[in-house]
This record gives C-alpha cells, structure tokens and sequence, in this order.
C-alpha cells in the first residue's frame, strides 16, 4: 500500500511492471492513468495543480485505507502530480492488485471517484484565451453516493 | 492564534496563501465571518459558502465544528483531483 505525490513525472510502464512483480502473489492487477485533457477546442498551454501538502498525503492514505478494509488486496498505490503539467502528461496513477479481478477493478474505481472530491487538489487550465480553475462537477460528487451502503 | 490557510481561487482573491490569525471564534463559521468583516476581498472570497469547503488540521470537516484546540483552518473550493 503506497501513496506518493510528486511534482516530478513518473514512468507509467515502469510502475506498472514493478507493481505487477511485487504483487507476484495476485492473480490480477488493473491500472488506471489520468491524462491531462486538452481543452475542447484546444490551444491548452498549460495545467497547474494547486495542493496541501500534508492534508494531500492524509487524505489519500486515509482513501486508501478504505479501500483496503473494503476489498481483498495485495497490494495499491496511487501516485498523484502537482505543479505544471502540458496537454498529455500524465496526472497520476491508481494501480490495484487482487487474487481475482473483481477486487482489484472495484477498488480502482473507488479510489479514483474518492480521490477526484477528496483529496486536496486543484486544477488551473491556461490557455489561449486565459485561465481558469476547473470547477468539480457534480457527477464527480454524485459518484460517491454509489459506495454509501454497502 | 490559529493558521489560516487558502488554496486555489480563495488564495488568489485573497491574495495571500495563509496568514496567522488571533480569533476566539468557535466554529469555522464564525472565523468566517470575522474574516468577512475584515476587507472587501475577504467579503468577496467568502460570499457564497455553498462553493467552499473547510477543513481543520488537514480534515475535511463542518462549518460549525468546533475549533477549540485546532493548529489550523484551512478554506478551499471543490477539490478537482484525478
């Protein structure tokens, strides 16, 4: 279980192969990755993301922690940029593994609908005609709503 | 003395990203309305609690939980991770 949040880029085949190696026990392993989107009609220069450090780290290791108590994992990790980031880099990255698929899509999905409204980023988009924060969206916080209950 | 901490467009019309603030307020709420009493940009960046969130010691929390005993207050909009 691992969580890192790092200005710098991270190497998504490298990750992922070494994810998969240390969780040679499981029997599955999905892996998400965030991709900075260019604006609809384009001519992004430049996303910058906003974060608290310290408040970053707790939030996503507490998110992490629900996963675990949730699902059978072998192993998770996010990784989570900030800073300046050009159409196509990658955000981040959520890998999951688990004896049999199920867990590990499941818990995949859980930790990017939670990380998108809970933990403490902020996305500024810089383009050709000047810059804005990204607003949340409303299906992002309704996405929660699914894992309350069960 | 508590810290008070802005992030994203909160900072930006604030102008500054924290600040050290002597206050007896004893919920989020009430610091806010200190603040707001302050100086128009404090007004304008807490006009409408509906588009912010609060969180005290780096959890995310209430308006009116207590803050007695908090190191620090932190003011933001919906966060936009992934």
């Amino acid at each position: 279980m691992a969580v890192r949040v790092q200005a710098e880029p991270f190497d998504l085949g490298a990750e992922a192969e070494a994810f998969a190696d240390a969780a040679s026990g499981a029997g599955a392993v999905v892996t998400f990755t965030g991709i900075v989107r260019d604006l609809p009609g384009g001519g992004m220069d430049r996303m910058e993301i906003e974060h608290y450090p310290g408040m970053t780290e707790r939030a996503l290791a507490a998110i992490e922690a629900e996963a675990v108590a949730r699902w059978n994992l072998a192993a998770s990790l996010v990784i989570h940029r900030h800073g300046t980031l050009a159409p196509g880099d990658r955000i981040m990255m959520v890998a999951t593994a688990s004896r049999h698929r199920a867990d590990a899509f499941a818990a995949a999905e859980f930790l990017m609908d939670y990380l998108k409204s809970r933990a403490p980023f902020w996305k500024k988009e810089f383009g050709r005609d000047g810059a804005e924060w990204v607003a949340a969206r409303d299906a992002d916080e309704d996405a929660l709503g699914r894992w309350s209950g069960d | 003395m508590i810290d008070v901490l802005y992030f994203a467009w909160v900072r930006e019309r604030i102008g500054l990203p924290k600040e050290r603030v002597q206050t007896a307020a004893a919920t989020p709420a009430e610091l806010v309305a200190e603040l707001r009493a302050r100086e128009d940009r404090y007004a304008a960046a807490f006009a409408d609690l509906s588009a912010l969130r609060v969180a005290v010691d780096q959890e995310l929390t209430d308006w009116d939980a207590p803050l007695a005993g908090a190191r620090e207050v932190a003011f933001f909009p919906p966060m936009t991770g992934g």
